[in-house]
């Protein structure tokens, strides 16, 4: 079984590949219409000052997301 | 070949950050307008070229990462792209970020409209090692490409050229996405359905196809609407067999197909030469958004935008106050005096000045926040202070107009259009009042200085910035709970690379705002210094009390009596106005919170001018007998009037403080958020909010034993 882990708890600097969106309603279809798409690439690139929101690198492009929203995004961890 | 059309209506479309406005500034200059979409606060820019003889009407549509009517903005565009006589929509789409922008062109092709693609920032592109095979990618999608650089003007005129040609002949036929299997078969079958019926109206039937199964409200609407059952029915059916079968959303699934179809196309096209991922933007990101550094980085540029727009533009107000002043005395001069002369002087041109000498602050505040926002800084602040924010329900990017309103509340509520989300706007808006303003603090000094020791007056003042702060949270989480209900806006943001501002845009920005305050505003303003001027002079008073009506004799008439005779006439002048009358009322209604005595209430009404005129009303009515109105002898006035006490100043303050913003807010408001709904509810939330704080201070601080 391939080991997943919600994006929220992924380290900054880790590089994961999505395997699921879980979150819901509108939040979900936006996620993916910017492109956090099953299959995609992501590294985690940094933490806000105040521990929330984190930002991604993904599609080649820089992307925050709240932690709440990071919660419901099932990632597998990748090597470098 | 087709008729040639002299005239071409041109939509450029795009996501955020793709160089839209950049493209647009480039073919039209300064020949656009800034006005509103009907019904909602999204902007539309509109503008004009010449080529080749031929007039090309351009339209900028708000910059959206798809159209499937998630914001209000993404709904402008869909509408306008479907319901408008369009020639040509140009998309320009960041040649850095294929994939994701590339999402939005597919969308665009299912609409079956004209489309030109302008791939924009081709030199980055070069740069960072990415080499982009546009002639395959042409032949992909079946679209024509342009590459552009906005900023340098290259590849405009192409671009050009492209566009008279799809406008005279018609557009290539672009690529069908398959979405898989299962997918297509359910279009097809919703498409049949709807061909049957025939329907569509000016819809392609495979987009409406589409739409149904995604389950797209408007277009469920309109085939509602149609009386087409069968089709809503088919379009059910397909929704569940989809979702028994793949166990997904159909909207899901079509998304994700539509990125595996940009994915593939991508992979084809282009290729990296070098591994370019540490940009400038990393480097710059490393310490602008730092764990550490950022939040006092963060702190440092709000400080300096607020000094620049209020340091830097304190000369040019006095400049703007006194040529209004000037024009005030020419007047007064020219015209006998009187009433004509009166309402000119007094009513329209104090009042339009008044609102007038915060035009600087407006411009600068503007260079400074496009600055901001054009070099991509602003959503790194948004991204630092997110935290907070949130707690009370409001977005990261609320934080820029609230910090402004510790300035001036009329540029902080214009500063919250840079928030997309509507409810986000509203809420911000409506909380901004609660943020001390400068005009507040003369009557701090004033109070505080009357009736504390100068070694708390500090605190004093102080405590009153912060009891602002703190109700302005607390209505925020009221508002978003009872009023702009609604799940929090996410926080999915893009943080785009920065970029150098160009000078055009930044230039054309302020231009914009500039303008529209001094029309928008000015003309409300306008209409309501005149009601105000008639609310202190009505019923007109011909006749003073005998001891003035004797004083005004022995002095051979107003213009020559001495000060305190004068001013004692304008008290008496006032106290019997319908200002007057109001005043008296006002203070009936304050007496529970400490604050009943009609010279208060006068002020207070007064203060609904411009809060600092409170002081001003103030040293009028307390001044009778004394030499002059300074507010040295002002103090002493208030200290010896036996109504006030530390007690009842502090409450007074509080009131202040919190009471209804002055009219020039509440007309911004009426602007900002096109609707009178929303500047009643603010002087409602605001003046309840000072009513019940400062009767909590006058009854908290009596059960304390203090007076």
């Amino acid at each position: 079984m391939e080991t997943t882990m919600p994006l929220s708890e992924m380290p900054v600097g880790g590089a994961a590949e999505i395997k699921k969106i879980g979150a819901i309603g509108e939040i979900k279809k936006r996620l993916i219409e910017m492109g956090v798409v099953p299959g995609a690439r992501l590294e985690v690139e940094r933490v806000a000052p105040l521990g929330d929101p984190i930002e991604i690198y993904i599609m080649g492009y820089h992307l925050s997301v709240r932690r709440s929203e990071a919660d419901g995004i099932e990632v597998k961890p990748l090597e470098k | 070949m087709k008729d040639r059309k002299k005239n071409i209506t041109l939509a450029l479309a795009g996501n955020p950050n793709a160089g839209k406005t950049t493209i647009f500034n480039a073919l039209t200059g300064a020949r656009q307008h800034v006005g509103n979409y009907p019904g909602v606060t999204v902007e539309r820019k509109e503008g004009d070229a010449e080529y080749q003889g031929r007039s090309i009407h351009v339209i900028d549509l708000p910059g959206t990462y798809s159209l499937s009517a998630y914001s209000p903005d993404e709904l402008v565009a869909r509408r306008a792209l479907l319901d408008e006589d369009l020639d040509v929509v140009v998309q320009v789409v960041d040649a850095g970020n294929l994939e994701r922008n590339l999402y939005l062109s597919v969308q665009l092709m299912a609409m079956k409209i004209p489309l030109i693609l302008a791939f924009n920032m081709m030199d980055e592109v070069k740069k960072r090692g990415i080499k982009i095979d546009v002639g395959h990618l042409e032949t992909l999608l079946g679209l024509p490409i342009v590459p552009t650089v906005g900023y340098r003007e290259e590849g405009v005129d192409r671009l050009l050229d492209k566009v008279m040609e799809i406008a005279d002949e018609g557009a290539p036929p672009s690529a069908d996405v398959r979405f898989g299997a299962e997918l297509d078969r359910s279009v097809e079958s919703i498409q049949r359905e709807i061909e049957k019926g025939g329907k569509q109206g000016k819809y392609d039937p495979r987009w409406l196809a589409i739409k149904l199964l995604e389950g797209d409200g408007e277009m469920v609407d309109f085939m509602g609407d149609a009386g087409e059952v069968a089709v809503l029915e088919k379009a059910h059916a397909e929704q569940e067999r989809v979702r028994m079968l793949i166990g997904d959303d159909p909207e899901i699934l079509l998304a994700d197909a539509r990125y595996g179809f940009v994915h593939g196309a991508v992979s084809e096209a282009v290729s990296l030469t070098v591994e370019g991922r540490r940009t400038l933007t990393d480097k710059v990101d490393t310490v602008l958004a730092n764990r550490v550094l950022g939040l006092p980085i963060f702190l440092f540029f709000m400080w300096l935008t607020f000094e620049a727009t209020f340091t830097l533009g304190a000369p040019l107000m006095d400049l703007i106050d006194s040529a209004f002043s000037a024009l005030g005395g020419t007047v007064a001069a020219a015209l006998p005096g009187g009433m004509l002369s009166s309402l000119l002087v007094d009513g329209a041109i104090a009042g339009v000045g008044g609102v007038m000498v915060f035009l600087p602050n407006i411009v600068i505040l503007f260079l400074m926040v496009s600055i901001m926002e054009d070099s991509g800084y602003m959503a790194r602040a948004a991204f630092i202070v997110d935290r907070v924010m949130h707690l009370v329900g409001l977005h990261g990017k609320s934080f820029i107009p609230m910090f402004l309103g510790f300035g001036c509340n009329v540029p902080a509520i214009m500063g919250a259009r840079i928030l997309e989300n509507e409810r986000d706007r509203i809420t911000t808006v409506l909380v901004c009042p609660f943020i001390s303003c400068s005009a507040r603090l003369p009557v701090y000094v004033l109070l505080a200085g009357a009736f504390f020791p100068p070694a708390r007056a500090g605190n004093v003042v102080f405590s009153l910035y912060i009891l602002g702060v703190v109700v302005a949270m607390v209505m925020a989480k009221l508002l978003r709970t009872y009023v702009v209900k609604g799940p929090p806006t996410p926080f999915v943001m893009e943080l785009p690379p920065y970029r150098v501002p160009t000078l055009k845009s930044v230039a054309l920005h302020m231009w914009e705002r500039a303008w529209m305050y001094t029309k928008k505003a000015g003309t409300i303003i306008l209409a309501m210094s005149l009601v105000v001027w008639f609310l202190s002079n009505f019923p007109r008073q011909t006749r003073y009390s005998p001891e003035i009506e004797k004083a005004l004799a022995e002095a051979g008439g107003l213009e020559s009596a001495p000060e305190e005779v004068k001013l004692a006439a304008q008290r008496e002048k006032m106290e019997n106005s319908y200002a007057g009358t109001i005043g008296r009322g006002i203070a009936a209604v304050l007496e529970p919170a400490g604050l009943g005595d009609w010279k208060v209430g006068v002020s207070l009404f007064a203060g609904f001018a411009a809060k600092e005129i409170v002081v001003s009303t103030m040293s009028t009515l307390y001044s009778l007998g004394e030499s002059g109105g300074e507010k040295g002898d002002l103090r002493a006035v208030l200290r010896a009037d036996p109504f006030f006490s530390p007690l009842r100043a502090y409450a007074m303050m509080v009131f202040v403080l919190l009471y209804a913003p002055c009219m020039a807010t509440v007309a911004v408001t009426y602007r900002e958020l096109g609707s009178w709904k929303w500047a009643a509810l603010m002087l409602v939330s605001t003046t309840t909010a000072a009513y019940l704080a400062s009767a909590a201070v006058w009854w908290g601080g009596k059960l304390l034993g203090l007076s």
